[in-house]
């Protein structure tokens, strides 16, 4: 009888007794027009005027390649770090009693509480040949600020709490029944973890890993200061956009954000279909 | 179930101590190296050269135009997405009607998009070559290089705090309460003060929290749109980067400290809140797409 169903929800919907529907949603509309559809539009409006010739030798030009090769790379080692160093924090957090616990959780949150530009400005301080860290890596010759792996610890920084608060609910709401199920089978705990528990919390572990990736290919402020923002070697493609936009050079600087853009929508949609299979996922594996 | 299977079992549960200690320890130097040491780092810079230069720079009067300016654009856009967030929660929660992921999806849309864009775009539309920027000249309105710009950068960063926080908060709260006071005789808007508005309260303060810090924080979008005018369109992040490329270093970290501060707050009345109401959880930062279970 799904048609019957369908036609009474129909019916329900029309006579909903709460009030607003239409100066809600009109409200809704075009407040979300005007503040991002309109000038989000504007980005492929004015990258349409360009002929293709004009894009195409901005996209593709040298800098501009080794921008998206400097921005994807270190942006997926940050993101990859953070996916086993965030999944030991949350387990950590999930399963372990120890002091300061609630402390540390709320620590969690810093790089998203903490504006970027004063994040930028004190890891580009801490990394320098004179800084905290910088001063005890120095002697091995390991240069940090102003090079692609400061670039790299900028990155890893902002996208630490991605990792740590997706897995966290998930690892919570991860049944003890299971693990018994898993131990009276003869399990160690080791193939309890790789065998059962890993599984349940890998829809998790790569929706964290894609936003932590898709925060860290947009990021501008936190790296400005630690790069030394030399095209073809320390300009990831932020930095390039922003450096265009410096010279009123508009069109490459729009040319260059529409192919982000569109990565970014590409990557919105595969973390929605992530985070739609892991709840799926879920529903079907512990009920 | 023989004795030795009920003694392994419990032990099974649970990794060794010695597993335990080296997965806390790997988690605190993780924690410490990238949280700890910086937080600590901005405050050891700050103080460099003593509390009196600390305190003259922050009264400094550019320093102190900065912060105005930060609280303007924050006053101006955190009540205007508040209004929204509480519009588009309603629509999405309380009523049915197609394309309602879509609008999920594209409220979330300014997460994803990187602040130099998010500023850019309303140069694209309000700069000098922009689609209005020849009216605005004749006019003699400036809306980049001028606060305009910066509030418009800044609700757009800010956008989808609280929506995103309310939609799953009323949508866990269902209809019912509002339909119980419809029928009972309340109107529209009584039903929404005296009915949704208490339900929705701790969701509305965090979402209005992690709004607000995030609009004073802003940095690409608004570096974009600012001009970076001391003293009139230069905001506290902005104002710290230009100390800081003046290689006024102990300036730049004075006034990044009470961004710093700001942060610390945040974070304490988040977890505050969080304690308050048990349903919010620590994902409000991190922009999970809001996807409705599968019953």
């Amino acid at each position: 009888m799904p048609l019957g169903n369908n036609s009474i929800c129909m019916a329900k919907k029309q006579n909903s007794v709460l009030p607003g529907f239409r100066l809600s949603l009109g409200y809704t509309l075009l407040y979300l027009s005007l503040i991002v559809l309109i000038p989000l539009a504007a980005v492929f409006v004015k990258s349409s005027e360009l002929s293709w010739t004009e894009f195409s030798h901005t996209v593709f030009s040298p800098p501009a390649l080794a921008a998206y090769r400097l921005s994807f790379g270190a942006s997926f080692f940050a993101a990859a770090v953070n996916a086993l160093f965030g999944l030991i924090v949350a387990w950590v957090l999930v399963r372990y009693d120890f002091f300061g616990k609630r402390i540390v959780d709320a620590l969690v949150d810093l790089p998203f509480a903490l504006p970027t530009a004063v994040a930028g400005i004190t890891l580009a301080t801490l990394y320098a040949p004179n800084g905290w860290i910088g001063g005890w890596l120095a002697p091995f010759g390991i240069k940090v600020s102003y090079t692609q792996l400061g670039i790299f610890v900028a990155l890893t920084f902002i996208g630490l709490p991605f990792i740590v608060r997706t897995v966290q609910p998930v690892l919570a709401d991860v049944d003890s029944e299971l693990e018994e199920a898993a131990a009276s089978l003869g399990a160690n705990r080791w193939q309890t973890f790789c065998r059962v528990i890993f599984p349940l919390l890998s829809p998790a572990l790569l929706t964290g890993f894609a936003l932590a990736f898709a925060r860290a290919l947009g990021e501008y402020g936190s790296v400005v200061f630690i790069s030394s923002n030399i095209p073809m070697k320390t300009q990831i493609v932020p930095l390039l956009i922003m450096s265009e936009l410096d010279g009123f050079q508009y069109a490459k600087a729009t040319a260059l954000a529409a192919v982000m853009l569109v990565v970014s929508f590409l990557l919105l949609l595969a973390i929605n279909l992530l985070q739609w299979w892991g709840n799926r996922y879920n529903a079907t594996e512990l009920t | 179930m023989t004795d030795d299977t009920k003694i392994n079992a419990p032990r099974r549960m649970s990794e060794p101590p010695f597993i335990r200690r080296l997965l806390i320890a790997v988690a605190l130097a993780f924690i410490a190296l990238f949280l700890v040491v910086p937080l600590a780092s901005v405050f050891a810079e700050a103080l460099r050269q003593g509390l009196g230069f600390y305190f003259q720079t922050l009264r400094d009067p550019i320093t102190v135009s900065a912060i105005q300016l930060t609280l303007l654009a924050a006053g101006i856009s955190v009540p205007l997405n508040c209004i929204f967030g509480v519009a588009a929660a309603w629509t999405i929660a309380k009523f049915d009607f197609p394309g309602k992921n879509i609008l999920l999806t594209l409220i979330d849309l300014p997460f994803s998009i990187s602040p130099v864009i998010s500023g850019m775009i309303y140069v694209l539309i309000f700069g000098a070559q922009g689609w209005f920027g020849p009216w605005l000249m004749e006019h003699n309105l400036r809306i980049i290089f001028a606060v305009p710009g910066i509030v418009l950068a800044t609700m757009f960063v800010t956008f989808p705090f609280v929506a995103r926080e309310l939609i799953p908060l009323m949508q866990a709260q269902g209809r019912t309460e509002e339909e119980a006071a419809r029928v009972l005789g309340a109107n529209g808007w009584q039903t929404f003060w005296r009915v949704t508005l208490p339900n929705i309260k701790w969701g509305l303060l965090y979402g209005v929290i992690l709004c607000n810090a995030r609009a004073m924080g802003e940095f690409g979008a608004v570096s974009v749109v600012s001009g970076h005018i001391q003293g009139k369109t230069n905001t506290i992040p902005l104002h710290v980067q230009i100390l800081y490329e003046n290689n006024n270093i102990p300036g730049a970290f004075a006034v990044a400290s009470l961004l710093t501060l700001l942060a610390l707050i945040t974070l304490v009345l988040k977890t505050w809140v969080e304690y308050k109401s048990d349903t919010l959880r620590g994902t409000a930062f991190t922009p999970v797409p809001i996807v409705k279970k599968p019953r």
